[in-house]
């Protein structure tokens, strides 16, 4: 494949997107985590758990600021990379993003501030709230995004219209309502809540292993057990839904992640492992689990699963429709109001396939000009990648459910055990905090590359997003945030290594005294200890 | 979906017009302190812990003021998508730059304190500098350009774009009138800054505030009035030619567009407009005023004053036009040809309806938690906590 403005705007948006993606899963899940812990402090008063929240808090406050810097990039760069694309979808993909910003991002970064500087000028419970307030802001944020993000899978209540030559939004409720929205919501904010159980277990698990901070660790282990267990379950259960809803919605990301070419008889088998070859349109030695696939993707035992051979038929036909409603389309740009009902009546029949016509802008100005052999290589151009998404999908899944094994591991022992945990397993844990954050890359991966090429489902061609930018511009700003971004890794690695190896920073007493000097200046009474001892947090 | 007829098509476009002056001037209002702050940081602050004090300053509310930023990037792609399309493409390089300070700023703030070496804090500090100083400067030339009209057109398919190779997308912005309307800014965000200041520390960086906040002011009367006059004499202005359909399809390419011989002839048509540039004007002159007498809460009053003059002089100048095409007139982007559906404007400003008013009320509650000054002591005391 030609390595053009294309392909370079791909490439700056995958690595922004996923850098983003290192911070926020962990954002989403320890922000609950942390109000879980204070929840906790407030309810016993107990200065161990005041201890943890602002540990982990403190440990929150390095990972949250870049998910903030980085999450800047992806607000902007539609509009500097993708400016057809924000043009053509802006009236029904701008909304969430700016509810987002109303609702969500407002809510958590207003109160992050009072999270980290407001201990002394708070009571316990209006802290708490504070604590809260920052977690829901954090999820909310997620759910606007993933309602931009499922739209672009699955374009629900809007249409085109030709004289403002974009998609406009028919109904806001089906957009809010998506199903795949609601579906990938839940899926990823789940994942955030195990990345972050297996953060705090594998930290955790680290000073138990080096017989630092016992009763800090051991409490966070068994709360992150209990919180990761429940996760664990839901974004396999959710990840199985968002399957669901591809069975109706996006058949050909379904049938790749599957490799699955051929249409098969009902119920399809399932293909645990394989090796998909794009070229001949097979799978060698592949592993079937009979009726799986027609279990999980259709939950029925008749209904057929198309495969991809079937998929790119489809696709010709669409591309033929869409080309008939272009060709009207151009006629309706010239003559406006004043366009003949006929014409007006060929769009309407067959503008639902107007986004496989420009398909072909690949390959001609003009779809109209489009020659059979061109149709045929847009109809196979349909078809996305097989293998990174087969495997790819296959090691998120295993991953999940080495999740689920090892949330109900720690759970057990935490729980029954006397929160006693084997050397072995502690050791495991701290190898395994790498392993949220792969699953969730890879989710990712598959969600948006298994629908390429479009940005836009049937809508809108990745080939046609991109802003009318030189190879330059677009090479220095991807030079310009890959350097950033090494840096800031750097650094926030430096510091989160540091601050972990440093541990917790005040001691029980401490927190005692603190608790006592807060509790007599929030009721007015100064005595003449709090006078002479500086009215603040005890430092180290 | 009825709902939204009960609104026409007109009235929600110029209230969105109008929110988009509400989100920039909430912005400046906002994060223009914090800019200011950033941008005053190696002048206002000599040893570490003035340093520290002036950072604290801002520490805990510079999150919740950069969202502005946000929601502005958010509520452009939502309710002017051509304009976010065009701008942000249009504008590359620049834009980048921007982003580049906004994504340190954060870490700057957040890690500085985090490590006792000095090299580390002189970076992070160079940063914080940079970060506030040069985003102030670029807003103002970015607002330079489009009021002399920005090169650009529309395809047949309304592709945006943008004439020029592509280094002049950052130094074909540098013109001497883009470059005086940077002033404008950079010096009426460290007036502001100044006059934060004033109000949340003490002892010599408050001092120090008030003696440059009050030399920025007049920079920035100064500036702005001779850019006012530079309006009247040496830039041409935009005007629609012929019936204006203002409920139509937002489709650029179906409107008329005449260059006239400037923008002020606006004043005539609407006199009433006056009142902005009269507002900045004042601000500003009573910004300076406060800033020497040592007033705190007063002047923080009036420098905001001054920055909802500037802002919405712009704005109301320009009307209709949002932003201007210099090389092909026809392409110009107005508030009635740019806007998202009428469904979408409406369920936008649903949606603002309700979140607004409850944003306020949090952030102004999380101000008065935080009301006080910072002190040395202040920082001294909670070192680690602090930034």
């Amino acid at each position: 494949m030609e390595f053009g403005i294309v392909e370079l705007s791909r490439l700056q948006f995958a690595v922004t997107v996923m850098y983003h993606f290192l911070f926020v899963p962990l954002t989403l899940g320890l922000s609950i985590l942390v109000a879980i812990m204070e929840t906790v402090y407030v309810m016993t008063n107990r200065p161990i758990w005041r201890q943890m929240t602002k540990f982990w808090g403190m440990l929150f406050g390095i990972n949250f600021v870049l998910g903030v810097a980085t999450g800047i990039t992806m607000e902007f760069q539609f509009g500097m990379n993708w400016s057809y694309y924000s043009h053509y979808v802006g009236d029904i993909f701008g909304a969430p993003l700016a509810i987002e910003g109303l609702m969500a991002f407002f809510l958590e970064a207003t109160f992050v501030g009072l999270f980290f500087f407001g201990w002394d000028k708070l009571s316990k419970v209006a802290h708490l709230v504070v604590a809260w307030l920052v977690a829901i802001g954090s999820n909310f944020s997620a759910l606007w995004i993933l309602i931009a993000n499922g739209w672009m899978q699955n374009p629900v209540g809007a249409e085109f219209n030709p004289m403002t030559m974009r998609m406009e939004m028919t109904n806001f409720f089906e957009v809010l309502f998506n199903e795949v929205a609601q579906a990938k919501f839940v899926h990823t904010v789940s994942a955030g809540y195990v990345t972050a159980s297996v953060f705090v277990i594998g930290v955790s698990a680290w000073y138990l292993l080096r017989s630092r901070h016992i009763e800090l660790a051991r409490r966070s282990l068994t709360v992150a057990a209990a919180f990761g267990l429940a996760s664990a379950f839901s974004v396999v259960l959710l990840g199985d839904e968002s399957g669901y809803s591809a069975t109706h919605s996006q058949k050909m990301k379904l049938a790749a992640i599957e490799a699955m070419w051929e249409t098969h008889d009902a119920p399809a088998p399932f293909n645990l492992v394989g090796f998909p070859d794009q070229e001949a349109r097979e799978t060698h030695y592949a592993i079937e689990i009979p009726w799986a696939m027609g279990l999980i993707g259709t939950r029925s035992l008749t209904t057929e699963i198309p495969g991809i051979n079937d998929l790119v038929a489809t696709a010709e036909d669409r591309i033929r429709s869409g080309v008939i409603a272009y060709d009207a389309l151009v006629e309706i740009r010239e003559t406006r109001e004043a366009t003949d009902p006929a014409i007006l009546a060929q769009f309407e029949d067959h503008s639902a396939d107007l986004g496989f016509a420009f398909l072909l802008k690949r390959y001609v100005d003009d779809p109209r000009d489009a020659t059979e052999e061109q149709i045929i290589q847009a109809s196979n151009d349909t078809v996305p990648q097989v293998w990174p998404l087969f495997w790819a999908f296959r090691i998120m899944v295993g991953l999940g459910f080495g999740f689920i094994a090892t949330m109900a591991y720690f759970f057990y022992r935490a729980s029954f055990k006397g929160m006693n945990f084997p050397r072995p397993a502690l050791h495991l844990a701290v190898w395994m905090i790498p392993a949220p954050w792969i699953a969730a890359e890879l989710g990712w991966f598959v969600a948006e590359y298994g629908r390429q090429p479009w940005t836009v489902d049937g809508v809108l061609p990745t080939a046609m997003s991109v802003s009318a930018l030189s190879m330059t511009e677009v090479a220095l700003t991807l030079a310009g945030f890959v350097i950033f971004y090494t840096i800031l890794f750097i650094v926030e690695m430096g510091l989160m290594l540091k601050y972990i190896r440093k541990g917790p920073y005040e001691d029980v007493e401490a927190t005692e005294a603190w608790n006592k000097r807060h509790t007599d200046r929030l009721s007015g009474r100064r005595n003449a200890d709090a006078i002479t001892r500086p009215d603040a947090t005890p430092a180290e | 979906m009825i709902l939204h007829d009960l609104m026409s098509y007109e009235l929600l476009r110029v209230i969105w017009w109008g929110l988009l002056g509400v989100l920039l001037i909430g912005f400046a209002l906002t994060d223009g302190f914090d800019m200011g702050v950033g941008a005053l940081l190696p002048f206002v602050a000599k040893a570490d812990v003035e340093r520290r004090v002036a950072i604290n300053t801002i520490g805990p509310v510079w999150e919740g003021n950069q969202v502005w930023f946000i929601l502005g990037g958010g509520a452009i792609f939502a309710a002017w998508p051509p304009l976010y399309a065009l701008s942000f493409s249009g504008f590359y390089l620049a834009m980048f730059v921007v982003l580049a300070a906004f994504i340190v700023r954060p870490v700057a703030f957040k890690y500085r304190s985090k490590r006792e070496d000095p090299r580390w804090r002189a970076t992070w500090d160079w940063a914080l500098f940079a970060s506030g100083a040069v985003p102030a400067l670029l807003f103002g030339v970015a607002v330079g350009n489009v009021i002399q009209g920005v090169p650009f057109h529309f395809t047949d398919d309304l592709m945006p774009i943008y004439e020029g190779a592509w280094y002049m997308k950052f130094i074909g912005l540098l013109d001497p009138f883009s470059i005086l309307a940077g002033l404008v800014s950079l010096s009426m965000l460290i007036m502001h800054g100044s006059a934060w200041l004033t109000l949340k520390a003490e002892g010599k960086v408050q001092t120090r505030a008030r003696a440059i906040g009050s030399i920025a002011a007049l920079v920035a009367v100064g500036t702005y009035v001779l850019a006012g006059l530079w309006l009247a004499v040496g830039v041409d202005g935009f005007a629609t030619v012929g019936e204006v359909v203002t409920d139509g399809p937002s489709n650029p390419l179906h409107s008329e567009v005449a260059r006239t011989s400037s923008w002020l002839s606006a004043y005539a048509d609407r006199p009433w407009i006056a009142i902005a540039p009269i507002m900045g004007i004042a601000g500003g002159l009573l910004t300076f005023l406060g800033l020497r007498a040592g007033r705190e809460v007063s002047t923080l009053l009036v420098s905001k004053m001054a920055i909802f003059g500037v802002i919405s002089s712009v704005g109301l100048t320009m009307f209709p036009f949002i932003m201007p095409s210099s090389s092909d007139p026809q392409s110009s982007l107005t508030v009635w040809n740019s806007s998202s559906s009428h469904l979408t404007l409406f369920v936008m400003l649903v949606a603002t309806v309700i979140f607004m008013p409850i944003i306020l009320m949090y952030t102004a509650w999380v101000y008065k938690v935080l009301w006080g000054k910072v002190t040395e002591e202040d920082v001294t005391d909670n070192s680690s906590s602090l930034y």
